[in-house]
């Protein structure tokens, strides 16, 4: 058994910063990253990361209350208000940090941090290097924990939490890949950064490794996930691999096309916000133009950038043509990019508040995996990246604090009876003579959830979907044996990320069948109205052996009264 | 449709075999990666088949490797650019933990000699740092290397000598020299300067051939080795790692 104050899981931005920010209040930090640091999908975001700095001429009179405005409008009021506040407040004084820090910023004539403009923002706010925002904030994160020397167990992946008889967070138990070996790693504090779950669908912006089975560990453990119905469609994936064409396109003048060359954007929303409206609105957009006939064949629209002109595409979006170039070998700069809407970001994830404090005494959570609420029913661009550093910052205090007086042992007895409930549940598959192919059946979950748990959903095809997950869960009970080969054994890896995703997708479209309503990033074609009185609440979902037990809890609208949302 | 021989490298330590190669008759489509032709193969040829792999867009860096000759990224190349057979071999010069995985520990240990962190010049201001327009270009690519390893892979001086810093850890150490908020240039000439710095490059210009991201490693060496000539260095110092 190896024991740490404070165990930190997933090496991206909300991990790093939580482990920083913990090391710096006193607390003895490890970080368990089931992949190096750098390798991270944080490193994907592009476009930029908010922050009322009024750097730009034309933000001069922009403020973090207005920032926490549109955070707020922007979630449907689906946000608890406090908390979007405080991510707006934080958010100047996190990003001067990562710049002291050395965050290659793009910069302004005057020297400063350069903004531009965003979806669903009312200034330019967001702050950005190039398009490469996540990569620079990443590898400046990254170089900070060389500079403290950082503990970190790569290539470990955490498979259980470990709650004592009272529900405190002791520790977790972890595959180190490279050894093949289960690593008891007990903790006084567990704080997830563990990142997104778009691969839960098969349409999706997201890296590989983002599974369902990060947020599965702490709902296997009994803590609730909120929001979970409410999953992002960034308007602009890349037509089949679904690679992320940032919202800087379009924040620096890309406009939307259709299949006659018609700007239709404008069908959709007032002239003034075009394809600068809340990502929820313009994928849906996007959507009713190819269902509508007005697609291109095979199901897609086109960014234009062209008018943008060489010059400013080369300074301000070169990741973008270089991501056209190499996987669809086209130029932006002549051509128009291929465009469709794809699974980006799941606005639901583990229930804590805006500390990370969880259900579990002990456990923390930040970053996407959490669920704070500041992104209510849908997220704007640019307060991803800032969620992982100001939240990863606020859990990592906050763990370094709750740790300071406690004893520095580990908890053997309650470490040894998780190991136990994690063998009795990798044992509940890929038993000898099974003989389903676990990749075929992830292959068909994903289809079954981008078919019918996408951007317009019905009541019926959400049966149809949680019908189709149930069968697929009773036949990933019989699986072919995983490998058992010792060293890097990635399909005992992939089969448990598929593990998760078995589960989340359950919950996701059991929270999408309950929800009768259309709010953001959820929209019923049978309820499609946003509905106040019935649904102005969180969703929260509790693992029970027969599928999730749900609940509510209130959102906090302490601040502005619930308004409709236009655009 | 259409069937591609793969000739992969195999290593697995606890089978008791040599490394060696095994053909793979790989079902490839029009658009395929290689990073997708070796998920086909782990999926549907053997599960046991290891290899790094994360976003899949050429920018977390995870999957570098030897491709028909040179290296690259297995997610940015395209099966169809390939001449069969498709040759693949782990990065070079790294120990081979298991197939085409290599412990990256002696490649980032390079990059921890050159302290890449920003070491600034003036106590931080209350907001930001000022830099111009002019003083951001001037750092402008070096910036954007992830850190896959091609480069090092790539390096015949870093395959003679594992202590050679190598061109990943020069490039980034030129990243911090020429930031204008970066206050230890000397620190930094006179880590690069040393018997294992920028001195051992033969300017073979591997690392720029290969660098997924267009990046000059070779370029930033000689930028190194300029500053250092021009500051009268003392050079080929033995060098301490810290």
């Amino acid at each position: 058994m190896i024991f740490h104050d404070v165990v930190v899981v997933g090496g991206g931005l909300a991990g790093m910063m939580a482990a920083v920010e913990a090391s710096a209040k006193g607390a003895e930090v490890a970080v368990l990253s089931k992949i190096h640091p750098l390798r991270s999908h944080s490193g994907a975001a592009q476009g930029g990361i908010n922050a009322a700095l009024a750097n730009n001429p034309d933000s001069a009179d922009d403020t973090p209350e207005r920032h926490g405005y549109d955070t707020i409008k922007g979630s449907d009021f689906l946000a608890d208000q406090k908390a979007a506040i405080t991510l707006a407040d934080d958010a100047p004084r996190v990003i001067y940090q990562m710049e002291h820090w050395g965050c290659p910023f793009s910069r302004m004539e005057n020297g400063k941090i350069a903004q531009r403009p965003f979806g669903g923002a009312g200034y330019p706010r967001t702050c950005y290097g190039a398009d490469r925002t996540g990569l620079y904030l990443l590898h400046t994160l990254y170089e900070q924990t060389i500079r403290l020397n950082t503990r970190y167990y790569e290539e470990w992946m955490v498979l259980q939490l470990a709650l004592d008889d009272s529900g405190v967070c002791k520790g977790v138990i972890a595959l180190n890949i490279p050894e093949g070996k289960l690593e008891l790693v007990a903790a006084n504090a567990v704080i997830f950064g563990t990142g997104g779950s778009g691969r839960i669908f098969g349409n999706t912006t997201n890296a590989l490794v983002n599974s369902g089975f990060a947020k599965a560990i702490p709902y296997w453990a009994g803590i609730p996930l909120k929001d979970m119905e409410f999953i992002q469609f960034h308007p602009t994936g890349l037509y089949r691999s679904n690679i992320l064409m940032t919202e800087g396109c379009r924040g620096e003048g890309g406009i939307l096309t259709n299949k006659d060359g018609e700007r239709f954007m404008s069908r959709y929303v007032s002239e003034k916000v075009m394809e600068l409206a809340p990502r929820d609105i313009v994928s849906r957009s996007i959507a009713t133009e190819i269902e509508e006939g007005r697609g291109f064949e095979g199901g897609y629209v086109h960014l234009d950038l062209r008018h943008l002109g060489r010059e400013k595409i080369m300074e301000r979006l070169p990741g973008i043509r270089e991501i056209c170039l190499d996987f669809v070998g086209i130029d932006p700069i002549d051509t128009p990019i291929p465009i469709n809407p794809a699974t980006h970001y799941t606005m639901g994830g583990i229930d804590c508040d805006k500390d990370g404090i969880t259900k579990a005494p002990g456990f923390y959570a930040a970053g996407e995996c959490s669920c704070v609420s500041v992104h209510g029913a849908n997220r704007l661009g640019g307060n991803s990246l800032l969620e992982t550093i100001v939240f990863g910052r606020r859990a990592g205090e906050a763990a370094a604090s709750y740790v300071k007086e406690l004893p520095k042992t580990g908890d053997e007895a309650t470490l040894t009876k998780a190991q136990k409930a994690l063998a009795d549940r990798m044992n509940s598959f890929g038993r000898p003579g099974g003989t389903e192919d676990p990749y075929q059946l992830r292959t068909e979950l994903q289809n079954v959830m981008t078919e019918r748990v996408g951007i317009f959903r019905t009541g019926e095809e959400l049966e149809e979907a949680m019908k189709e997950i149930k069968d697929l869960q009773a036949r990933f009970k019989n699986i072919r044996p995983i490998s058992h080969s010792r060293v890097f054994n990635m399909d005992k890896v992939w089969i448990m990320e598929l593990s998760g995703n078995m589960e989340i997708s359950e919950v996701i479209t059991a929270g999408a069948i309950r929800r009768t309503e259309s709010r953001g990033a959820h929209f019923r074609r049978d309820f499609n109205k946003r509905n106040d009185e019935e649904w102005l609440h969180h969703t929260l979902a509790t693992w029970t052996p027969d599928g999730p037990d749900f609940s509510t809890s209130e959102v906090d609208l302490s601040k502005y009264p619930p308004e409709e949302r236009k655009y | 449709m259409s069937t591609t021989t793969f000739k992969i490298f195999r290593y697995d330590p606890d089978d008791g075999r040599d490394p060696h190669f095994q053909t793979f008759q790989v079902e490839t489509v029009k658009g395929m990666t290689l990073l997708e032709a070796l998920y086909w193969i782990m999926e549907h040829k053997d599960p046991t088949f290891a290899f790094r792999s994360s976003c899949r867009e050429a920018n977390c860096g995870s999957c570098a490797m030897h491709i028909n000759g040179s290296y690259g990224l297995a997610c940015r190349t395209q099966v169809d650019n390939l001449k069969p057979p498709v040759v693949i071999r782990p990065l070079a010069h790294l120990q081979v933990l298991k197939d085409l995985v290599v412990d990256m520990k002696p490649f980032f240990d390079n990059l921890k000699a050159i302290k890449p962190y920003l070491i600034p010049g003036d106590d931080p201001p209350e907001k930001e740092y000022y830099q111009s327009v002019d003083d951001r270009k001037k750092i402008d690519h070096h910036v954007d290397c992830i850190l896959c390893g091609s480069c090092y892979g790539s390096c015949p001086v870093a395959y003679g000598d594992p202590k050679y810093l190598g061109p990943h850890a020069l490039l980034k150490a030129l990243r911090f020299v020429d930031d204008s908020r970066d206050g230890a240039t000397d620190e930094r000439l006179a880590i690069v300067a040393s018997e294992f710095g920028v001195f051992r490059c033969h300017t073979i210009f591997n690392c720029q051939l290969v660098c997924p991201k267009d990046l000059n490693p070779t370029g930033a060496i000689s930028k190194l080795k300029n500053k250092i000539v021009v500051k009268k260095f003392p050079f080929m110092k033995p060098f301490v790692r810290t």
